[in-house]
Protein backbone atom coordinates (compact mmCIF):
# COMPACT_ATOMS: atom_id res chain seq x y z
CA UNK A 1 0.00 0.00 0.00
CA UNK A 2 0.96 3.29 -1.19
CA UNK A 3 0.35 6.85 0.37
CA UNK A 4 -2.34 9.04 -1.51
CA UNK A 5 0.51 10.62 -4.19
CA UNK A 6 1.91 7.29 -5.50
CA UNK A 7 -1.57 6.56 -5.42
CA UNK A 8 -2.59 9.30 -7.59
CA UNK A 9 0.51 9.08 -9.49
CA UNK A 10 0.71 5.44 -10.66
CA UNK A 11 -2.92 5.93 -12.16
CA UNK A 12 -1.35 8.89 -14.01
CA UNK A 13 0.80 6.62 -15.57
CA UNK A 14 -1.73 4.79 -16.99
CA UNK A 15 -3.93 7.70 -18.20
CA UNK A 16 -6.14 7.68 -15.66
CA UNK A 17 -7.08 11.20 -13.45
CA UNK A 18 -7.78 10.20 -10.07
CA UNK A 19 -9.39 12.67 -7.03
CA UNK A 20 -10.62 12.63 -4.45
CA UNK A 21 -14.23 12.99 -2.43
CA UNK A 22 -14.73 13.73 1.04
CA UNK A 23 -18.45 12.78 2.30
CA UNK A 24 -19.80 16.42 2.06
CA UNK A 25 -19.41 15.51 -1.88
CA UNK A 26 -16.32 18.30 -2.14
CA UNK A 27 -13.90 16.93 -4.18
CA UNK A 28 -10.06 16.92 -3.30
CA UNK A 29 -7.05 17.91 -5.22
CA UNK A 30 -4.39 17.53 -4.41
CA UNK A 31 -4.46 13.82 -2.99
CA UNK A 32 -4.19 13.76 0.27
CA UNK A 33 -5.08 11.48 3.42
CA UNK A 34 -8.56 13.08 5.24
CA UNK A 35 -10.24 15.49 4.16
CA UNK A 36 -9.76 18.89 4.44
CA UNK A 37 -10.49 20.13 7.87
CA UNK A 38 -11.45 17.23 9.07
CA UNK A 39 -10.16 13.46 9.62
CA UNK A 40 -12.87 12.10 7.18
CA UNK A 41 -12.08 9.31 4.84
CA UNK A 42 -11.77 10.30 1.21
CA UNK A 43 -13.30 8.23 -1.58
CA UNK A 44 -11.22 7.93 -4.80
CA UNK A 45 -12.85 8.02 -8.35
CA UNK A 46 -12.01 8.59 -11.48
CA UNK A 47 -12.69 12.38 -12.99
CA UNK A 48 -14.04 13.07 -16.26
CA UNK A 49 -11.14 15.38 -17.01
CA UNK A 50 -13.90 17.95 -18.62
CA UNK A 51 -13.42 21.90 -17.10
CA UNK A 52 -12.71 25.36 -17.89
CA UNK A 53 -9.72 27.56 -17.36
CA UNK A 54 -10.03 29.69 -14.19
CA UNK A 55 -7.24 32.29 -15.14
CA UNK A 56 -4.11 32.15 -17.16
CA UNK A 57 -0.75 34.08 -17.74
CA UNK A 58 1.62 33.67 -20.48
CA UNK A 59 5.17 33.77 -19.44
CA UNK A 60 7.67 36.18 -21.44
CA UNK A 61 11.01 33.94 -23.22
CA UNK A 62 13.87 35.86 -24.80
CA UNK A 63 12.99 35.48 -28.16
CA UNK A 64 12.93 33.69 -30.61
CA UNK A 65 11.50 31.25 -28.42
CA UNK A 66 7.49 31.64 -28.52
CA UNK A 67 5.81 32.64 -24.87
CA UNK A 68 4.57 29.53 -22.96
CA UNK A 69 1.77 29.61 -20.61
CA UNK A 70 -0.11 28.19 -17.12
CA UNK A 71 -2.96 28.17 -16.12
CA UNK A 72 -5.71 27.31 -13.34
CA UNK A 73 -8.09 24.82 -14.43
CA UNK A 74 -11.56 24.35 -12.93
CA UNK A 75 -12.36 20.65 -13.09
CA UNK A 76 -16.21 20.20 -13.59
CA UNK A 77 -16.27 17.66 -10.17
CA UNK A 78 -15.19 21.20 -8.16
CA UNK A 79 -11.04 20.84 -7.82
CA UNK A 80 -8.74 23.14 -9.27
CA UNK A 81 -5.21 22.44 -10.30
CA UNK A 82 -2.27 24.09 -11.92
CA UNK A 83 -1.65 23.25 -15.65
CA UNK A 84 -1.33 24.44 -19.17
CA UNK A 85 -3.86 24.08 -22.29
CA UNK A 86 -2.18 22.36 -25.71
CA UNK A 87 -2.95 24.06 -28.97
CA UNK A 88 -4.09 27.67 -27.95
CA UNK A 89 -2.26 30.62 -28.83
CA UNK A 90 -2.16 34.10 -26.99
CA UNK A 91 -5.48 35.30 -29.29
CA UNK A 92 -7.39 31.79 -28.47
CA UNK A 93 -6.81 31.04 -24.62
CA UNK A 94 -9.03 32.97 -22.76
CA UNK A 95 -10.79 32.71 -18.79
CA UNK A 96 -13.88 30.49 -18.99
CA UNK A 97 -12.70 28.04 -22.50
CA UNK A 98 -13.96 24.44 -21.65
CA UNK A 99 -11.00 22.03 -21.59
CA UNK A 100 -10.75 18.37 -21.55
CA UNK A 101 -7.93 16.58 -19.89
CA UNK A 102 -4.92 14.11 -21.61
CA UNK A 103 -1.95 12.78 -20.01
CA UNK A 104 1.43 13.26 -21.84
CA UNK A 105 3.51 9.68 -21.41
CA UNK A 106 6.63 11.19 -23.37
CA UNK A 107 8.65 13.13 -20.80
CA UNK A 108 10.47 12.54 -17.65
CA UNK A 109 6.78 11.79 -16.10
CA UNK A 110 3.37 11.17 -16.95
CA UNK A 111 2.30 15.20 -17.31
CA UNK A 112 -1.70 16.32 -17.08
CA UNK A 113 -2.36 18.65 -19.74
CA UNK A 114 -5.61 19.81 -21.11
CA UNK A 115 -6.62 20.51 -24.61
CA UNK A 116 -9.95 22.71 -25.60
CA UNK A 117 -12.82 21.63 -26.91
CA UNK A 118 -16.34 22.91 -28.39
CA UNK A 119 -19.03 24.52 -25.47
CA UNK B 1 -13.48 31.94 20.32
CA UNK B 2 -12.29 35.79 19.73
CA UNK B 3 -8.65 36.29 20.35
CA UNK B 4 -7.20 37.56 23.14
CA UNK B 5 -4.63 40.15 23.23
CA UNK B 6 -2.51 42.25 25.16
CA UNK B 7 -3.87 45.52 23.71
CA UNK B 8 -1.25 48.27 24.38
CA UNK B 9 0.42 46.29 26.52
CA UNK B 10 3.60 46.02 24.50
CA UNK B 11 5.41 48.69 22.49
CA UNK B 12 7.98 49.34 19.78
CA UNK B 13 10.45 50.68 21.82
CA UNK B 14 13.25 50.92 19.50
CA UNK B 15 13.68 50.69 15.03
CA UNK B 16 16.29 51.43 12.98
CA UNK B 17 16.80 50.79 9.04
CA UNK B 18 20.75 50.26 7.82
CA UNK B 19 22.15 50.03 4.47
CA UNK B 20 18.97 50.55 1.71
CA UNK B 21 19.73 50.09 -1.12
CA UNK B 22 23.03 48.71 -2.27
CA UNK B 23 26.05 47.29 0.30
CA UNK B 24 29.06 45.17 -1.45
CA UNK B 25 31.32 43.17 1.17
CA UNK B 26 28.04 43.24 3.30
CA UNK B 27 26.80 40.05 4.40
CA UNK B 28 22.77 39.27 5.52
CA UNK B 29 23.85 38.75 8.77
CA UNK B 30 26.02 41.54 9.48
CA UNK B 31 23.40 44.36 7.26
CA UNK B 32 21.15 42.73 9.96
CA UNK B 33 23.44 42.64 12.91
CA UNK B 34 24.10 46.40 12.49
CA UNK B 35 20.04 47.39 11.90
CA UNK B 36 19.81 45.35 15.22
CA UNK B 37 22.57 47.29 17.11
CA UNK B 38 21.79 50.26 16.16
CA UNK B 39 17.60 49.62 16.87
CA UNK B 40 18.85 48.40 20.28
CA UNK B 41 20.61 51.62 20.38
CA UNK B 42 17.22 54.12 19.85
CA UNK B 43 15.48 51.89 22.37
CA UNK B 44 18.19 53.59 24.99
CA UNK B 45 18.62 49.75 25.39
CA UNK B 46 22.01 47.78 25.42
CA UNK B 47 22.58 44.34 23.71
CA UNK B 48 22.59 42.11 27.45
CA UNK B 49 18.96 43.72 28.05
CA UNK B 50 17.92 41.47 24.60
CA UNK B 51 16.44 38.02 26.27
CA UNK B 52 14.08 36.97 22.70
CA UNK B 53 15.63 37.26 19.32
CA UNK B 54 13.24 37.20 16.11
CA UNK B 55 14.58 36.38 13.02
CA UNK B 56 13.73 35.19 9.11
CA UNK B 57 17.08 35.03 6.88
CA UNK B 58 16.57 34.65 3.17
CA UNK B 59 19.58 32.45 3.12
CA UNK B 60 19.89 30.57 6.53
CA UNK B 61 17.57 28.28 7.93
CA UNK B 62 19.22 27.78 11.40
CA UNK B 63 19.44 31.77 11.07
CA UNK B 64 17.97 31.53 15.03
CA UNK B 65 21.01 30.30 15.85
CA UNK B 66 23.56 32.27 13.59
CA UNK B 67 22.09 35.26 15.10
CA UNK B 68 22.46 34.44 18.61
CA UNK B 69 26.02 33.33 17.57
CA UNK B 70 26.84 36.53 16.26
CA UNK B 71 25.59 39.18 19.02
CA UNK B 72 26.76 36.78 21.97
CA UNK B 73 23.61 36.76 22.87
CA UNK B 74 22.14 33.51 24.65
CA UNK B 75 18.31 34.17 24.68
CA UNK B 76 16.21 32.83 26.76
CA UNK B 77 13.30 32.39 23.21
CA UNK B 78 14.41 32.35 19.74
CA UNK B 79 11.81 32.05 16.63
CA UNK B 80 12.96 31.48 13.40
CA UNK B 81 9.50 31.01 11.53
CA UNK B 82 9.02 30.47 7.31
CA UNK B 83 6.00 32.14 6.83
CA UNK B 84 7.67 34.51 4.60
CA UNK B 85 7.37 38.56 4.12
CA UNK B 86 4.69 38.22 7.10
CA UNK B 87 6.92 36.72 8.88
CA UNK B 88 8.16 39.57 11.17
CA UNK B 89 4.02 41.06 11.94
CA UNK B 90 3.84 37.19 13.17
CA UNK B 91 6.53 37.36 15.20
CA UNK B 92 5.27 40.75 16.84
CA UNK B 93 2.19 39.12 17.68
CA UNK B 94 4.29 36.53 19.60
CA UNK B 95 6.75 39.12 20.65
CA UNK B 96 3.90 40.90 22.69
CA UNK B 97 2.08 37.21 24.09
CA UNK B 98 5.59 36.21 25.70
CA UNK B 99 6.05 39.88 26.79
CA UNK B 100 2.97 40.21 28.57
CA UNK B 101 2.83 36.99 29.91
CA UNK B 102 6.38 37.86 31.55
CA UNK B 103 7.84 35.14 29.50
CA UNK B 104 10.54 37.64 28.19
CA UNK B 105 11.49 41.21 28.95
CA UNK B 106 13.21 42.58 25.65
CA UNK B 107 12.63 41.13 21.63
CA UNK B 108 14.76 42.25 19.11
CA UNK B 109 13.30 41.31 15.74
CA UNK B 110 15.51 41.75 12.83
CA UNK B 111 15.66 41.28 9.48
CA UNK B 112 18.58 41.50 6.38
CA UNK B 113 19.59 40.48 3.00
CA UNK B 114 22.18 41.80 0.16
CA UNK B 115 20.01 40.06 -2.33
CA UNK B 116 21.38 42.67 -4.39
CA UNK B 117 24.85 43.14 -4.12
CA UNK B 118 24.64 38.83 -4.06
CA UNK B 119 23.19 38.86 -7.73
CA UNK B 120 19.45 37.86 -6.80
CA UNK B 121 20.86 34.30 -5.70
CA UNK B 122 18.30 34.23 -3.14
CA UNK B 123 15.68 34.64 -5.09
CA UNK B 124 16.01 30.67 -5.85
CA UNK B 125 16.14 29.35 -2.73
CA UNK B 126 11.97 28.62 -2.54
CA UNK B 127 10.28 27.15 -5.93
CA UNK B 128 6.91 25.87 -6.28
CA UNK B 129 5.40 22.88 -5.51
CA UNK B 130 5.43 19.59 -6.64
CA UNK B 131 1.83 19.84 -8.10
CA UNK B 132 2.58 23.49 -9.92
CA UNK B 133 6.45 22.99 -10.71
CA UNK B 134 6.00 20.51 -14.07
CA UNK B 135 4.16 23.60 -15.56
CA UNK B 136 6.81 26.16 -15.06
CA UNK B 137 5.41 28.66 -13.47
CA UNK B 138 8.21 31.79 -12.53
CA UNK B 139 7.84 31.42 -8.79
CA UNK B 140 6.77 33.35 -7.13
CA UNK B 141 5.75 36.00 -9.83
CA UNK B 142 3.42 34.23 -11.85
CA UNK B 143 0.98 33.22 -8.81
CA UNK B 144 0.89 37.03 -8.73
CA UNK B 145 -0.06 37.21 -12.54
CA UNK B 146 -2.87 34.44 -12.41
CA UNK B 147 -4.42 36.62 -9.51
CA UNK B 148 -4.13 39.85 -11.35
CA UNK B 149 -5.48 38.32 -14.58
CA UNK B 150 -8.50 37.32 -12.43
CA UNK B 151 -9.30 40.42 -10.74
CA UNK B 152 -8.86 42.00 -14.01
CA UNK B 153 -11.52 39.58 -15.55
CA UNK B 154 -13.86 39.86 -12.69
CA UNK B 155 -13.25 43.16 -11.97
CA UNK B 156 -12.33 45.44 -14.78
CA UNK B 157 -9.23 46.05 -13.02
CA UNK B 158 -6.64 47.67 -15.96
CA UNK B 159 -2.89 47.83 -15.87
CA UNK B 160 -3.55 51.94 -16.21
CA UNK B 161 -5.18 50.71 -12.50
CA UNK B 162 -1.91 48.23 -11.73
CA UNK B 163 0.48 51.12 -12.84
CA UNK B 164 -1.07 53.47 -10.51
CA UNK B 165 0.27 51.62 -7.41
CA UNK B 166 3.63 51.74 -9.36
CA UNK B 167 3.49 55.51 -9.85
CA UNK B 168 2.21 56.48 -6.29
CA UNK B 169 4.72 54.21 -4.62
CA UNK B 170 7.22 56.13 -6.51
CA UNK B 171 5.86 59.49 -5.82
CA UNK B 172 6.13 59.06 -2.13
CA UNK B 173 9.93 57.30 -2.83
CA UNK B 174 10.55 60.91 -4.58
CA UNK B 175 10.71 62.91 -1.41
CA UNK B 176 12.26 60.22 0.97
CA UNK B 177 16.24 60.44 0.63
CA UNK B 178 16.71 56.90 1.95
CA UNK B 179 14.90 55.51 -0.94
CA UNK B 180 16.79 53.15 -3.75
CA UNK B 181 14.44 54.12 -6.71
CA UNK B 182 13.51 57.66 -7.39
CA UNK B 183 13.03 59.81 -10.56
CA UNK B 184 10.71 60.55 -12.89
CA UNK B 185 8.20 57.67 -13.78
CA UNK B 186 5.14 58.28 -16.25
CA UNK B 187 2.01 56.23 -16.77
CA UNK B 188 3.36 55.13 -20.52
CA UNK B 189 6.73 53.85 -19.21
CA UNK B 190 4.71 51.41 -16.72
CA UNK B 191 2.60 50.72 -19.60
CA UNK B 192 5.07 50.28 -22.31
CA UNK B 193 7.51 47.87 -19.92
CA UNK B 194 8.60 44.86 -21.20
CA UNK B 195 6.03 42.00 -20.18
CA UNK B 196 7.10 39.38 -17.69
CA UNK B 197 4.09 37.17 -17.16
CA UNK B 198 1.21 38.28 -18.16
CA UNK B 199 0.24 40.57 -16.97
CA UNK B 200 2.53 41.68 -14.93
CA UNK B 201 5.39 43.85 -16.13
CA UNK B 202 8.43 44.78 -14.92
CA UNK B 203 6.94 47.85 -13.65
CA UNK B 204 4.16 46.19 -11.60
CA UNK B 205 7.53 43.85 -9.79
CA UNK B 206 9.11 45.37 -6.61
CA UNK B 207 13.01 46.30 -6.64
CA UNK B 208 15.76 43.56 -5.94
CA UNK B 209 17.68 45.67 -3.38
CA UNK B 210 19.95 45.20 -0.36
CA UNK B 211 18.61 46.50 3.17
CA UNK B 212 18.35 45.58 6.91
CA UNK B 213 15.52 46.59 9.51
CA UNK B 214 15.33 45.97 13.23
CA UNK B 215 12.72 46.81 16.10
CA UNK B 216 13.12 45.96 19.77
CA UNK B 217 9.44 45.33 21.63
CA UNK B 218 9.21 45.41 25.30
CA UNK B 219 6.00 46.22 27.56
CA UNK B 220 4.78 49.77 27.42
CA UNK B 221 5.50 50.65 30.85
CA UNK B 222 8.60 50.54 30.82
CA UNK B 223 8.81 52.00 27.04
CA UNK B 224 7.33 55.00 28.54
CA UNK B 225 10.94 55.57 30.44
CA UNK B 226 13.12 55.23 27.50
CA UNK B 227 14.05 57.94 25.56
CA UNK B 228 12.07 57.52 22.47
CA UNK B 229 8.18 58.00 22.32
CA UNK B 230 6.42 54.52 22.87
CA UNK B 231 4.55 52.60 20.05
CA UNK B 232 2.21 50.35 21.46
CA UNK B 233 1.20 47.25 19.84
CA UNK B 234 -3.11 47.53 19.65
CA UNK B 235 -3.47 44.24 17.62
CA UNK B 236 -1.44 41.69 15.67
CA UNK B 237 -2.91 38.47 13.57
CA UNK B 238 -1.82 36.45 11.58
CA UNK B 239 -4.05 33.74 9.06
CA UNK B 240 -2.85 30.88 6.50
CA UNK B 241 -5.42 30.18 3.92
CA UNK B 242 -3.31 28.03 1.55
CA UNK B 243 0.44 27.95 0.20
CA UNK B 244 -0.01 27.32 -3.63
CA UNK B 245 -1.89 29.89 -5.51
CA UNK B 246 -4.01 27.11 -7.34
CA UNK B 247 -5.45 26.25 -3.94
CA UNK B 248 -6.84 29.81 -3.17
CA UNK B 249 -10.77 28.94 -3.46
CA UNK B 250 -10.86 32.72 -5.56
CA UNK B 251 -7.63 34.05 -5.79
CA UNK B 252 -8.66 37.55 -5.95
CA UNK B 253 -9.26 37.18 -1.92
CA UNK B 254 -6.62 36.53 0.21
CA UNK B 255 -6.69 35.52 4.58
CA UNK B 256 -5.18 39.36 4.55
CA UNK B 257 -9.56 39.75 4.87
CA UNK B 258 -9.32 37.38 8.31
CA UNK B 259 -5.79 38.65 9.38
CA UNK B 260 -6.67 42.46 9.34
CA UNK B 261 -9.71 41.97 10.83
CA UNK B 262 -8.88 40.36 13.61
CA UNK B 263 -6.27 42.60 14.26
CA UNK B 264 -8.56 45.87 14.25
CA UNK B 265 -10.91 44.07 16.49
CA UNK B 266 -7.79 43.43 18.89
CA UNK B 267 -6.88 46.95 18.65
CA UNK B 268 -10.59 48.26 18.47
CA UNK B 269 -10.47 50.37 15.86
CA UNK B 270 -11.91 50.27 12.04
CA UNK B 271 -10.32 50.96 8.59
CA UNK B 272 -11.56 54.70 8.63
CA UNK B 273 -9.35 55.06 11.99
CA UNK B 274 -6.21 54.47 10.82
CA UNK B 275 -4.74 57.21 9.31
CA UNK B 276 -1.69 55.73 7.02
CA UNK B 277 -1.58 52.00 5.65
CA UNK B 278 1.60 50.27 4.72
CA UNK B 279 1.13 47.21 2.89
CA UNK B 280 3.75 44.87 1.54
CA UNK B 281 3.56 45.26 -2.30
CA UNK B 282 6.19 42.90 -3.67
CA UNK B 283 3.75 43.25 -7.19
CA UNK B 284 1.42 46.28 -7.95
CA UNK B 285 -1.28 43.88 -7.68
CA UNK B 286 -0.43 43.39 -3.73
CA UNK B 287 -1.82 46.77 -2.95
CA UNK B 288 -5.22 47.05 -4.55
CA UNK B 289 -5.89 43.49 -3.41
CA UNK B 290 -4.85 44.49 0.49
CA UNK B 291 -6.75 47.45 0.17
CA UNK B 292 -9.94 45.38 -0.70
CA UNK B 293 -9.14 42.95 1.90
CA UNK B 294 -8.21 45.18 4.65
CA UNK B 295 -11.49 47.00 4.40
CA UNK B 296 -10.23 50.35 2.84
CA UNK B 297 -12.63 50.08 -0.10
CA UNK B 298 -15.05 47.36 -1.53
CA UNK B 299 -14.00 43.78 -3.07
CA UNK B 300 -13.07 44.74 -6.83
CA UNK B 301 -13.04 48.69 -6.59
CA UNK B 302 -9.43 48.28 -5.43
CA UNK B 303 -8.14 49.00 -8.91
CA UNK B 304 -10.39 52.52 -9.37
CA UNK B 305 -9.11 53.49 -5.59
CA UNK B 306 -5.71 53.85 -6.60
CA UNK B 307 -6.18 55.19 -9.27
CA UNK B 308 -8.45 58.16 -8.08
CA UNK B 309 -5.39 58.98 -6.47
CA UNK B 310 -5.97 58.09 -2.92
CA UNK B 311 -2.85 56.34 -1.76
CA UNK B 312 -0.45 58.35 -3.29
CA UNK B 313 0.49 61.93 -1.77
CA UNK B 314 -2.00 64.09 -1.09
CA UNK B 315 -4.75 61.20 -0.44
CA UNK B 316 -7.19 60.19 1.25
CA UNK B 317 -5.07 57.00 2.35
CA UNK B 318 -1.68 57.73 2.91
CA UNK B 319 -0.10 54.26 1.39
CA UNK B 320 3.67 53.09 1.85
CA UNK B 321 4.85 56.28 2.38
CA UNK B 322 8.37 55.64 2.40
CA UNK B 323 7.99 54.25 -1.41
CA UNK B 324 7.20 50.78 -0.91
CA UNK B 325 9.12 47.38 -2.02
CA UNK B 326 8.16 48.98 -5.32
CA UNK B 327 10.36 52.22 -5.27
CA UNK B 328 11.87 52.39 -1.27
CA UNK B 329 13.57 48.90 -1.15
CA UNK B 330 12.94 45.08 -0.63
CA UNK B 331 15.97 43.09 -0.68
CA UNK B 332 13.66 39.80 -0.54
CA UNK B 333 11.59 40.00 2.53
CA UNK B 334 9.46 43.34 3.18
CA UNK B 335 7.63 43.07 6.05
CA UNK B 336 10.05 44.74 8.40
CA UNK B 337 10.41 47.63 6.70
CA UNK B 338 6.69 48.02 6.71
CA UNK B 339 6.28 47.60 10.34
CA UNK B 340 8.99 50.22 10.73
CA UNK B 341 7.76 52.74 8.60
CA UNK B 342 4.26 52.93 10.32
CA UNK B 343 6.30 52.92 13.63
CA UNK B 344 8.00 56.08 12.11
CA UNK B 345 5.03 57.71 11.08
CA UNK B 346 3.33 57.23 14.59
CA UNK B 347 6.60 58.57 15.99
CA UNK B 348 6.78 61.86 13.78
CA UNK B 349 9.72 60.91 12.64
CA UNK B 350 9.08 59.71 8.73
CA UNK B 351 10.46 60.87 5.72
CA UNK B 352 7.32 62.06 4.47
CA UNK B 353 5.49 62.46 7.66
CA UNK B 354 1.85 63.00 7.73
CA UNK B 355 0.11 64.83 10.00
CA UNK B 356 -1.68 63.80 13.14
CA UNK B 357 -0.50 59.80 12.97
CA UNK B 358 -2.41 58.26 15.75
CA UNK B 359 -3.48 54.27 14.42
CA UNK B 360 -1.27 53.16 11.72
CA UNK B 361 -1.38 49.65 10.19
CA UNK B 362 1.17 47.31 8.42
CA UNK B 363 0.43 44.56 6.21
CA UNK B 364 2.59 41.65 5.34
CA UNK B 365 2.57 39.34 3.19
CA UNK B 366 4.70 35.70 2.48
CA UNK B 367 4.74 33.05 0.02
CA UNK B 368 2.77 33.59 -3.40
CA UNK B 369 -0.37 35.38 -1.92
CA UNK B 370 -0.28 32.99 1.01
CA UNK B 371 0.76 33.93 4.50
CA UNK B 372 -1.00 37.02 5.50
CA UNK B 373 -0.16 38.88 8.81
CA UNK B 374 -1.68 42.65 9.90
CA UNK B 375 -0.35 44.94 12.74
CA UNK B 376 -2.01 47.73 14.09
CA UNK B 377 0.11 50.48 15.96
CA UNK B 378 -0.58 53.21 18.01
CA UNK B 379 0.40 56.37 19.77
CA UNK B 380 0.24 56.59 23.67
CA UNK B 381 -3.15 58.64 22.68
CA UNK B 382 -4.84 55.52 21.80
CA UNK B 383 -4.03 53.83 25.25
Amino acid sequence: MTGPEAHWRAALAEGRLLLQRAPDGSVVFPPRLAAPGSSEALEWFEASGRGSVYTLSWISRKPPAEPYHVALIDLDEGARLMSRVEDVTPETLRIGMKVEAFVEQGGEAPLLLFRPVED
Amino acid sequence: MADTFPRGRTAIAGLATFGIGEMPGWTSMELTAQAALLAVADAGLTLPDVDALFICQPDDFFAGMSFAEHLGLQPRYTDNNRTGGSAFMSHMAVAAMLLDAGYIDCALIAYGSNQRSNGGKLATKITSNQWDAPYAPLFPLTSYALATARHMHEYGTTREDLAAVALAARAWANTNPDAFARGPLTLEDCLSARMISTPISVRDCCLVTDGAAAIVMTRTDRARDLPKPPVPVLGAAAATWWNSIAQAKDVTVTAARESSARAMAMAGVSPSDIRTAQLYDAFTINTILFLEDLGFCPKGEGGRFVSSGAIAPGGTLPVNTNGGGLSYCHPGMYGLFAIVEAARQIRGEAANQIDAVDVALAHGNGGTLSSQATVILGSVATL
